[in-house]
């Protein structure tokens, strides 16, 4: 078990997301970095998708009621355990009664905290993640607050098993797109159905544009902001099935990238759609922060995943031989 | 004699194909073609029926005339699989709404049903007669989507018909029966909806502790019955 002493606002219970439940109207949910989440899982010998905590604010803190081996991956951040630093990337054993302290972090959004053995929550439509709008799953289908306290199950690993490793961190260990520079996250992106029907003084502003992610961006989706794509006549869309990545353009013409939490279906023309092998660098992306686009092939789009399928295959070979030393 | 002739013998039309386009590698869009009617829509429902037999294919997502598949993996051949589609669209029989009827009763008007007037109003009958017209008639569920368990509803009566409202009604309470456009509904969550209430039901649309957590699926038929009415 552990206890949550601090926790501002909008963290929540994560796993890699509800599946095969869009015909129902219920969204994926699920970690917005998963590979953050999945190598969590990995040091720990944990499955892929055991439950995390995904902490977007701070600071973030709780207690270990037993001793339990954790990880803290995603966002670069500061963080104590009793006192001392912790690292992060790192599978790290905490004893009973220490607590752990994560301050803000200095780049990306989100820090995921996994535990040996998972939290054990109920899994709800065949996942422990939390779905806020609906309310159900995670821990009572709402946010933490100080005072919750948190099962974690039973680790696969004997107690006295190894630990203190770690890995480097997946943005520098993957190549990605180049980066524009130091500010701009440069997302590579596939077309989408009603990419046509733009101006092509349109396309190219897209593509040409430093878009911002605004202040009003969350899990749901993020508004961006830097340019307006119109279109010389509006279409009526009828409403259809959308995924995580998808890139709307509303009437207003300042598109919106739907994210973990968003709705199963929408009606806006559809400019692009964010590829797999980049949705987890967005889903690290603060509002405030920069983005622009890049256009891949199919091909090439289902080519990038083989660096990150690569890196966590590696890492979950290294970890178990590691543990079985 | 001409084809271009008014008289000419009917020598058959050539249909046309569903528009088909990926959202990145894991899920493509199957649009049928043309206006919206029940017929198109039930070639929607029997395509996703076959479709999530397929290997790779997680889920079918039924839309408003159209089908999202969500994959497991990307598809190896892209061109083959939205050829195979094609083909099966072309040759797989409308499925009638053949689903359950779900009863709903409704209690219209009053605190919860606060747009009733203003449906009324704009279609220049009385409360009485929307409450009669929405009542009397027998619903189709075309898609489940947007939140959980929450059925679009075809065959409302064009002389009900009334506009999404552009600002939202902040809190809108789960069971408000609505009218949005020339569909209706019942919402599922308490939440901001651009919807117009005309009543309320106790009816719980979804849990998501059942194995198949959604009261209403495509296919299914719905009646709203008169509750109670207060004016």
């Amino acid at each position: 078990m552990i206890e949550i002493l601090n926790s501002p606002a909008f963290n929540t219970i994560q796993d890699l997301g509800r599946r095969g439940v869009r015909r129902f109207g219920v969204s994926t949910s699920g970690a917005m970095d998963p590979v953050a989440l999945a190598v969590g899982n990995a040091l720990l010998g944990n499955d892929d998708n055991a439950a995390g905590i995904e902490i977007q604010t701070f600071p973030f803190r709780l207690r270990f009621q037993t001793d339990t081996t954790f990880a803290l991956t995603g966002a670069d951040h500061d963080s104590t355990l009793a006192g001392s630093t912790v690292r992060p990337w790192w599978c790290t054993q905490a004893k009973a009664a220490d607590v752990l302290a994560i301050t803000a972090p200095r780049r990306g959004a989100r820090v995921y905290a996994t535990f040996g053995g998972g939290i054990d929550v109920p899994r709800v439509l065949g996942s422990r993640s939390t779905h806020l709008r609906g309310g159900f799953g995670g821990l009572e289908g709402r946010t933490l607050e100080a005072g919750d306290v948190v099962p974690i199950g039973r680790s696969p690993h004997r107690g006295d098993g190894r630990f203190d490793f770690g890995v480097a961190p997946p943005d520098v260990a993957i190549m990605g797109a180049a980066p524009a520079d130091d500010r701009v996250l440069r997302i590579r992106v596939m077309r989408a159905g009603e990419y046509d029907l733009f101006s092509e003084a349109m396309q190219a502003a897209f593509w040409s544009t430093t878009w911002k992610i605004s202040a009003r961006s969350d899990r749901g989706g993020y508004r961006l902001t830097g340019g307006k794509l119109t279109l010389d006549a509006p279409v009526e869309m009828r409403s259809h099935g959308v995924v995580a990545g998808v890139v709307q353009v509303p009437p207003g013409g300042e598109p919106i990238i739907q994210m973990s939490d968003a709705n199963t279906a929408g009606g806006y023309p559809k400019i692009a759609a964010v590829i797999e092998a980049d949705l987890w660098r967005l889903g690290q992306a603060a509002p405030g922060s920069f983005i622009a686009f890049s256009e891949v092939s199919y091909q090439d789009a289902v080519a990038a995943m083989a660096p990150v399928d690569d890196y966590l295959a590696k890492l979950r070979a290294t970890a178990d031989l590691y543990r079985a030393l | 004699m001409s084809i271009n002739q008014p008289n000419a013998p009917f020598v058959g039309t050539i249909e046309k194909s569903p528009k088909i386009s990926l959202i990145g590698t894991l899920a493509m869009l199957v649009e049928a073609p043309g206006d919206f009617d029940l017929v198109q829509q039930g070639r929607i429902w029997a395509l996703a029926d076959a479709v999530s037999t397929w290997p790779n294919v997680q889920e079918a997502v039924i839309g408003v005339t159209n089908v999202m598949l969500v994959f497991e993996q990307p598809p190896a051949d892209i061109d083959m699989l939205g050829a195979s589609i094609v083909e099966l669209w072309h040759r797989v029989p409308s499925r009638k709404a053949d689903g359950k009827l779900i009863e709903i009763p409704v209690v219209y008007g009053g605190e919860l049903g606060f747009d009733l007037s203003a449906v009324a109003s704009r279609a220049g009958l009385s409360e009485r007669d929307v409450i009669r017209i929405h009542s009397e008639g027998v619903y189709t569920v075309c898609a489940v989507a947007s939140s959980p368990g929450f059925g679009y509803l075809h065959g409302l009566d064009p002389r009900i018909y009334m506009p999404r409202k552009s600002v939202p009604s902040l809190n809108m309470r789960a069971g408000s029966v609505t009218i949005g456009g020339m569909q209706t509904g019942v919402a599922v969550l308490t939440s901001p909806n651009g919807w117009n209430a005309i009543g309320w039901a106790s009816v719980a649309m979804f849990d998501p502790e059942r194995e198949q957590p959604s009261l209403m699926l495509p296919g299914d038929r719905v009646r709203f019955r008169i509750d109670r009415v207060e004016l």
